[in-house]
């Protein structure tokens, strides 16, 4: 199901349309198929508008047995059309999804529009005469199941074929099958008068550009790649596979003619170590994981915040606590990156907010640890990393600069000494004569590094390491407001993932005539300076996340504003309702 | 280099803080005065430690250095080496450090085989926190955390490095300072992880622990010195020998029969020798010198080979095609 999701997506990219997709599978390998555990799911939002989230509601709900209906039809819209593959509704998956009378048969899906299709006897029909076993037979219903939906939607499949062209090179006969399968999934679709007519989707009016389409993960990995070519160093990933982070170290591993070293370290801690010291080298270094991984570098990322050397932590964030649910996003590791080391050791902390701003919050990311000397944790989620949306290709020339300028002068040279501005510390890596100096976990004098139990010395460094993160607010862009400039009844407050349900909610809230706005933060350590100001501008202010109201702790610690929590931690995003009908009761109360 | 380098030019300007006594000196001495011989300038050598008194030390190398996090100096260097491979990277880690809370870092630095030196201060006890056994005590140990003595087995860091695949592990004793420097000398030269372990004596917490191998007394009796290619044979008046009796090793005196060609003798290639001797336990002496030596690609060559190789067929990476990879569509 992933893979035709995948190919319909581009599919409809391709024709000019916005998208915005939700993948979702179990997290188990191979969970048992017809088990409502065992479903993988794939929705789609294609529009000929602008469009924020893969939709609360979907129409189209393509089932291919029992357990994916039962699990998906709760979300459904009324009168959604249920394309069901009715072979596959026996007594045996019927029910081992739970139910005890077949839905395709005792009318409990009246209010729908059903239709049934006997897709494993189309697709065998279409295959006769190919020699292939049942087996992949049955492995190519899911192209019939693209081609059918493909002319649902009207979409060209063209680019699904070269795409299994490039896929299925050296198996020509499993290529043609699943060519076979696709165009008599179309051609069923055509022919048959199932449906009385397909939708058309005209493409979006969007901004002009070259696009494609990305994942977060992807653009996280590529936003990396760039910002070390940008600084003109060697980028390091020291990482430890868990999802859903995973993806970003297996496509980095691709990118070695772009001077990229990967490093699957033992355990998430010699990750973490291993990118420390990359940096303490001179190299861009990474390191990426999930929560439970972060928990585990904690103690090294206390180390890169004390001997200042840049480092770029990615979290990509999922549902806990502890093994949680693997696969789901969460952002309930917000005040665990704020606080969770000893000692005070304060780091800058970036959000994206879709799934393409994970290049841009990426390449911030390094731009940052490199001008301040400092680990950056960078929060994605996975919804953000699996999900896709199209990607207006950035101009690579206008990207702000990375500038990486090692020390190099032994006069007077001192590890600790400060640029007046930044507060950042000299980048002096070994191999450059006359700098050989000592770093550490231990105090170190202010200026010299050295070794120093010197009670106000300790004080000072800890005051001006924080001072320096605090001054990265200077360099932020003032906070932009969606809604009323001046203030208005309510804004919603979110960071992250949020951002595609919060915008496309207040844009209907707005529309119903209410006076509710939007702010979306991008920096949560450091807040932006003007954040206070303007939520103090509405009446009331709501702070929307996935989590038990952690922003709106700091929100209400820093500004002793008496913020509302709208907070939701299921493993899924809030769904544009879910949020419209929290907005609304926020303004009545 | 225009003036050949000395032991000052490796020595830093801060003051050596261990006790006075402590075999960390003598560690330290050797060290210096190794360093100049390798030729390579005190810029281009690295020193990282993980913590314990042992990790002090690179505080006091005039080179780059980093006092990083107890037990994992191993990532940290490995990190180093795999990104700069011009760098001469050394590991300063305890019994604690190494085979305590770095335990796996320790082993899959060896068995990735990356070109690290590390140096491995055994005290058999853990000198920073004040004498708690370690998990090179010998069972039975009396400390602060272990009244009625440990009950625990301890690891034998040789055995460990031989089973995680390292491939050169060598002996030596702080205060056989010629044999020290020799051992520092063949674990620089060889490319791939070296792993060096020290004895050391920790005369404040567990002080006399390898008196039998450095009484000048009695050490000839207990310390094997392993040549390769040379029989085995210790004591004073070196009459004594290893002879294997079916696959066990057991100690003979020469005479009355028993001459030199019945001995073992040391092959540093050799896996299975290695680990006979590696297993070594009084009654039985104590060996010191090379264990096991073994030419094995190192990690960071590797990794360098394979970026040029991608580099070599892809050609260099072009930031436009990567923008550009999958399905692009233009819209107007
Ligand atoms: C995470 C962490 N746990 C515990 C400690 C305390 N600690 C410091 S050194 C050490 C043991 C050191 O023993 P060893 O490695 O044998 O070094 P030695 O002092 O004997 O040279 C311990 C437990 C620490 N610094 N960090
Ligand atoms: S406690 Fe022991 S190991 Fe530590 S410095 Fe003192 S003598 Fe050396
Ligand atoms: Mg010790």
């Amino acid at each position: 199901m992933q893979l035709v999701g995948t190919q319909f997506t581009s599919e409809s990219a391709l024709a000019g349309n916005d998208i915005a997709t939700v993948p979702d599978f179990p997290a188990e390998i191979r969970a048992p198929a017809g088990t409502l555990a065992g479903v993988s799911s794939f929705q789609v939002n294609i529009s000929s508008s602008e469009i924020f989230t893969a939709g609360d509601e979907p129409n189209v709900l393509v089932a291919m047995n029992p357990a994916a209906l039962k699990a998906n039809i709760g979300d459904l819209s009324p009168n959604a059309v249920i394309i069901a593959d009715r072979e596959s509704f026996t007594d045996a998956n019927l029910k081992r999804a739970g139910y005890t009378s077949n839905p395709l048969t005792d009318h409990s899906l009246d209010k729908f529009q059903v239709f049934e299709v006997d897709v494993t006897k189309l697709t065998t029909l279409a295959l006769q005469g190919t020699g292939l076993s049942n087996r992949q037979v049955v492995r190519c219903r899911n192209m019939f199941v693209l081609g059918l939906i493909s002319w649902l939607y009207q979409r060209p499949i063209e680019s699904t074929v070269s795409w299994l062209e490039s896929r299925f090179k050296k198996t020509p006969e499993v290529l043609d099958a699943n060519i076979r399968a696709l165009k008599a999934g179309y051609n069923y679709g055509e022919t048959t008068e199932l449906f009385a007519s397909g939708y058309k989707v005209p493409p979006a009016k969007i901004a002009p550009g070259v696009y494609r389409n990305i994942t977060g993960n992807s653009a996280t990995a590529i936003g990396f790649t760039v910002a070390a070519q940008k600084a003109g160093r060697p980028l390091f990933l020291g990482s430890y596979p868990i999802t859903p982070a995973s993806d970003i170290l297996h496509e980095l591993s691709g990118y070695k003619n772009y001077n990229v070293y990967t490093f699957q370290a033992e355990d998430e801690i010699a990750g973490v170590c291993s990118a420390i010291g990359a940096a303490f080298g001179g190299a861009i270094a990474i390191t990426t994981t999930s929560g439970p991984g972060v928990n585990l570098k904690a103690e090294a990322i206390g180390l890169a915040v004390k001997v200042e050397l840049p480092l770029v932590i990615t979290d990509v964030q999922r549902a806990g606590p502890s093994t949680g649910m693997p696969t789901k996003p969460e952002q309930a590791d917000l005040l665990m990156a704020l606080f969770g080391r000893h000692g005070e050791a304060p780091l800058p902390i970036i959000a994206a907010s879709t799934p393409a701003d994970c290049f841009e919050c990426a390449y911030e990311a390094v731009r940052i640890a490199v001008k301040y000397m400092t680990p950056v944790i960078l929060l994605t989620d996975g919804a953000l990393a699996n999900g896709a949306e199209p990607w207006l290709l950035p101009d690579l020339s206008k990207l702000p600069p990375i500038k990486v300028e090692f020390a190099t002068n032994p006069d007077g040279f001192m590890p600790y000494a400060r640029d007046e501005e930044t507060l950042s510390r000299p980048w002096a890596v070994p191999g450059t004569p006359g700098l050989m100096h000592r770093v550490g976990g231990l105090t170190g004098e202010h200026l010299t590094g050295n070794v120093s139990y010197s009670p106000s010395n300790h004080e000072m460094m800890i005051r001006l390491r924080a001072r320096k993160i605090a001054g990265i607010a200077r360099e932020m862009k003032p906070l932009e407001i969606f809604g009323d400039q001046e203030g208005g009844d309510i804004v919603v407050l979110g960071w992250g993932s949020t951002f595609g349900p919060i915008r496309e909610a207040v844009k209907q809230t707005r529309a119903a005539g209410k006076k509710v706005s939007h702010i979306h933060l991008r920096y949560l350590n450091p807040l932006p300076k003007d954040l206070g100001e303007k939520l103090r501008r509405f009446k009331k202010a709501m702070v929307a996340e996935m989590n038990l109201g952690q922003l709106l702790k700091l929100v209400r610690a820093d500004y002793l504003i008496d913020a509302i929590g709208c907070n939701k931690v299921q493993g899924r995003p809030f769904k544009v309702s879910e949020l419209v009908s929290r907005i609304s009761r926020a303004l009545e109360d | 280099m225009a003036t050949a380098l000395t032991r000052k030019d490796f020595a830093s300007d801060q003051e050596v803080r261990w006790c006075p006594g402590c075999g960390d000196y003598a560690i330290l001495a050797a060290v210096q005065k190794a360093m100049p011989e390798f030729g390579i300038p005190p810029e281009k050598c690295v020193f990282i430690s993980g913590i314990g008194c042992s990790s002090r030390f690179p505080y006091y190398m005039n080179t780059y250095g980093f006092h990083t996090i107890h037990g994992r100096a191993p990532a940290i260097a490995s990190g180093l080496k795999i990104s700069r491979p011009d760098l001469d990277v050394w590991v300063v880690t305890g019994d604690g450090d190494a085979l305590s809370i770095g335990g796996n870092h320790l082993i899959h630095v060896l068995r990735r085989n990356v070109d690290l030196n590390i140096l491995l201060f055994n005290n058999r006890i853990y000198g920073l926190t004040k004498g708690q056994y370690s998990p090179t005590s010998e069972r039975g140990k009396i400390t602060k955390s272990t009244p009625v003595g440990s009950i625990d087995f301890p690891f034998n860091p040789i055995t460990v490095a031989l089973g995680a695949h390292a491939t050169f592990v060598a002996r030596s004793i702080d205060v056989e300072q010629k044999h020290l420097g020799e051992m520092l000398k063949r674990a620089h030269a060889h490319r791939g992880a070296s792993f060096l372990e020290i004895l050391q004596n920790c005369n404040i917490f567990n002080d006399g622990a390898f008196n039998d191998l450095t009484d000048k007394a009695i050490k000839a009796e207990h310390q094997l010195v392993l040549e390769h290619g040379k029989p085995l044979i210790f004591g004073k008046n070196r009459d004594r020998g290893i002879r294997l009796n079916g696959l066990r090793p057991e100690v003979v005196t020469l005479g009355n029969g028993v001459t030199e060609n019945d001995l073992l003798v040391h092959d540093e290639t050799n896996l299975g020798l290695a680990f006979m001797l590696g297993n070594f336990e009084p009654p039985m002496p104590t060996p010191v010198g090379v264990f096991y030596c073994e030419s094995r690609p190192a990690y960071d060559a590797e990794a360098a080979k394979q970026i040029e190789m991608v580099t070599a067929k892809q050609g260099k990476g072009d930031l436009n095609k990567l923008l550009r990879g999958g399905d692009t569509w233009t819209v107007n």
